[in-house]
């Protein structure tokens, strides 16, 4: 553990806890962004550059901004008075739990938890590139697919619209 | 003595590092270049707007400044003194804390982007092995910095003007990362550096920069559109129309913060700027290979270009008007963007096509072919309808 | 094509820089301080006081009758009637104005003050340099920065105080005339007092 992954991992928790925690609705997005940043920095300490870079474009430039855009749209900034915690805590907690404990056996039944330290695998841009256009490249067709149709809808309900209003 | 002219700012570095503890090394190089980028670039910053006052004064026919200093040339300085003593005025129903980091997050998000730009040869401050990745990355914290401004500032015309920015931004950064993704398609590499390399290469006395390609050409325009754009820069300057809006999103900025806004935005330029030479004008390479210009040191060339492109920027700002919502969202939807997918299939021919005139001829016509037909059916759509008046006539 | 007008308009602009430095007089701007364009006669900016020659606190026209301070709209004039009477440039004792301030970051050049003036003692100056670090008390002019003398005026707005000095040397003439009659006048009833002593005195006899 180094100083600066204790940084980044402080920024990190300290972000998505305040993002919990917040009760203003954009000063939640703000520090989950930070969050965000706080993830993209540790996949850059960790030499996933490709991943860390997409984490920082899609979520801090996009995913953020997007959320940002959601809350001004439906929420007014002075109906902030209902309470932080959810009335139904406790269902919240189970499932919390739940969660918490498919994770932990995950984890303590994989191979990264056996103390031995694998040879770091070198995750170019260009063998991702490979990889994506290679072996994964149905998937990624269809996802392309999937996009473009959610698009295209996006677009028909726009279009939609403005055809009522004439 | 060529080659110590060309590499005198890396050798200084290397032996100002050497000069401190092994420990203590990294840390004090990275402090350096860093150093070194804040000064340049700060200092190109001053330069620009004096060059941008006195330019645009010129192309309307006036002197621009000219009291402070010979020609005017100290008036950035009597600007900054001015912005420093200026009161520091905070909206009372503000958001403080936002309010204070939204000038603070958009010059560092600007900032970031130099990290990857090589600046002369071996002058760069990280050769990452996704370079272009990276800078587009930092760049869109650029947006998040531009709603926080808009949105702690508590007024309708901050908002308004950050809303627009934010559309226009998310608009145009897709047709930027698309232009400049034939480059890295022809280049086969996201690192600026490898990028650059590539292109510092002649034939004859000519020089193998991407602009000098048919796909190239059209990237480098496109790019520069939606840099313009992303810059928020005179004609797309709509996020702060100051007839519609004040000054949009810095409305409630005085003082040194609206100095700050101010920096970021020209930093950001130069950045975007920067990018497009690394990637269409071949970064530090001379534009010829005479052996009697190899003393030119490579950082020279840089800064040459850099300079003529924020001419460029001054000299767009001085002729066209201010786009309207509509237009600029239909350039961006209907023109740029479809141009920069055909851009792609067009340098992918390129990329498969034998060399010769006829690849020339075949990837030309499919840059220019598309281009005439867009921009027609742009023109034929535009219905102006005749405005009556009731009580002016 | 999309980049026609745009590159029509450039090369406008670059025309325009390049012919800013060859022609000079393409630059119409005026390089304020040092060169001014001539001042219009009709101009006018804030009042001020005029003076006949000489000592400014001697021959100030004011004689502090605050006809102007009552039609000021803004409520722009402050003025403080002096309790002793000085002679004023004719030589006549009158009334002086010990106090007479105006903020001109107040008024707003109506001209009113010098339309009521009586005595034609408040003009309207053409002065606009006025800018000061002070924005109270720089702007707050007192009586010695608000005399100016006639030659001033005249020298500002020939026209108008060319007819204002012309009537008031007809007036003054004419009271002197009328004095002269009155002089007279007294100095004959005083001939016919001595040459017959028991007769009433002449009913209207001037002071």
């Amino acid at each position: 553990m180094t100083v600066s992954f204790l940084i980044l991992a402080v920024l990190t928790v300290a972000g998505t806890a305040a993002a919990m925690g917040l009760r203003n609705a954009v000063h939640c997005v703000l520090a989950l962004t930070m969050g965000f940043a706080g993830v993209a920095a540790l996949y850059l300490q960790l030499g996933a550059q490709f991943v860390g870079l997409a984490q920082i474009m899609v979520y801090v430039g996009a995913v953020a901004i997007l959320a940002v855009f959601a809350i001004m749209m439906t929420h007014s900034p002075e109906s902030a008075n209902s309470p932080v915690f959810s009335s139904q805590w406790s269902w919240g907690c189970i499932v919390a739990a739940a969660v918490f404990a498919v994770l932990a056996r995950a984890i303590c039944s994989s191979a990264a938890s056996a103390h031995v330290q694998p040879p770091q695998p070198d995750a170019t841009v260009q063998q991702i590139g490979d990889a994506l256009m290679h072996r994964y490249v149905l998937p990624l067709e269809i996802m392309g697919l999937l996009l473009t149709a959610a698009l295209i809808g996006a677009v028909v309900i726009a279009m939609d619209r403005r055809e009522e209003m004439k | 003595m060529t080659q110590a002219i060309d590499q005198i700012f890396v050798l200084t570095k290397h032996w100002l590092v050497g000069l401190v503890p092994v420990g203590a090394q990294p840390l004090c190089s990275a402090i350096l270049s860093v150093a070194a980028i804040i000064i340049v670039f700060a200092t190109l910053f001053a330069i620009t707007t004096w060059l941008e006052r006195k330019g645009l004064g010129r192309m309307q026919n006036r002197y621009g400044p000219n009291r402070v200093g010979p020609f005017g040339l100290l008036q950035p300085i009597a600007d900054g003194v001015k912005s420093l003593t200026k009161e520091d005025i905070v909206p009372i129903t503000a958001d403080h804390a936002v309010h204070f980091l939204a000038p603070v997050l958009l010059v560092a998000a600007s900032l970031m982007g130099y990290a990857v730009l090589p600046i002369g040869r071996n002058m760069v401050l990280v050769n990452l092995n996704a370079g272009v990745l990276y800078f587009f990355a930092v760049g869109s914290l650029m947006e998040l910095a531009v709603f926080m401004a808009g949105w702690s500032s508590r007024s309708k015309y901050s908002l308004l003007g950050a809303m627009r920015a934010i559309a226009q931004m998310i608009s145009y950064e897709v047709p930027l990362v698309l232009a400049s993704i034939v480059v890295i398609m022809q280049a086969g590499s996201l690192s600026t550096v490898s990028i650059v390399n590539m292109q510092a290469t002649y034939s004859g006395i000519w020089p193998h920069w991407f602009v000098f390609t048919p796909w190239g050409f059209a990237g480098f325009v496109l790019f520069m559109v939606a840099a313009t754009a992303e810059s928020n820069r005179s004609p797309f300057d709509l996020p702060e129309g100051e007839s519609e809006i004040i000054a949009g999103y810095y409305t409630e900025y005085s003082g040194f913060k609206f100095a700050l806004f101010f920096l970021g935005e020209y930093i950001g330029m130069f950045a975007t700027s920067g990018m497009a030479i690394t990637l269409f004008l071949g970064g530090w390479s001379a534009p010829f290979s005479f052996s009697f210009l190899t003393w030119i040191p490579s950082y020279f060339w840089f800064f040459a270009k850099l300079l003529a492109l924020i001419m460029v920027f001054i000299w767009i700002r001085g002729t066209l008007p201010r786009l309207r919502m509509d237009q600029l969202m239909n350039l961006a939807w209907e023109f740029i963007l479809p141009m920069t997918l055909l851009n792609l299939l067009t340098a992918g021919i390129w990329h498969f096509m034998p060399a010769g005139s006829l690849r020339w001829l075949v990837c030309g016509s499919m840059v220019v072919v598309p281009c005439i037909l867009l921009s027609s059916r742009m023109k034929h759509k535009k219905k102006l309808q005749v405005r009556i008046y009731h009580y002016s006539e | 094509m999309i980049g026609e007008g745009i590159l029509k308009g450039m090369a406008e602009t670059a025309r325009n820089f390049f012919g800013s430095y060859v022609s000079k007089d393409r630059l119409v701007t005026l390089q304020y301080p040092e060169q001014r364009d001539p001042q219009i006669e009709a101009a006018r900016s804030f009042p001020f006081l005029v003076c006949d020659g000489g000592d400014w606190q001697q021959a100030m026209r004011c004689v502090a009758c605050q006809i102007c301070e009552k039609e000021c709209p803004p409520k722009c004039i402050f003025i403080e009637k002096s309790k002793d009477k000085k002679p004023d440039a004719n030589g006549k004792l009158q009334f002086y104005p010990a106090v007479f301030n105006i903020d001109i970051s107040v008024c707003m050049s109506c001209q009113i003050c010098a339309e009521v003036c009586p005595f034609d003692a408040i003009k309207m100056d053409v002065d606009h340099d006025l800018s000061s670090d002070d924005r109270f008390g720089g702007l707050l002019l007192n009586k010695q920065r608000l005399a100016k003398s006639n030659e001033y005026y005249n020298s500002i707005h020939p026209t108008e105080a060319a007819a204002v000095d012309a009537r008031l040397a007809g007036e003054r003439a004419r009271q002197e005339a009328k004095a002269k009659a009155a002089a007279e006048a007294k100095s004959a009833a005083e001939a016919k007092l001595a040459a017959a002593t028991p007769v009433q005195p002449a009913i209207g006899e001037p002071r």
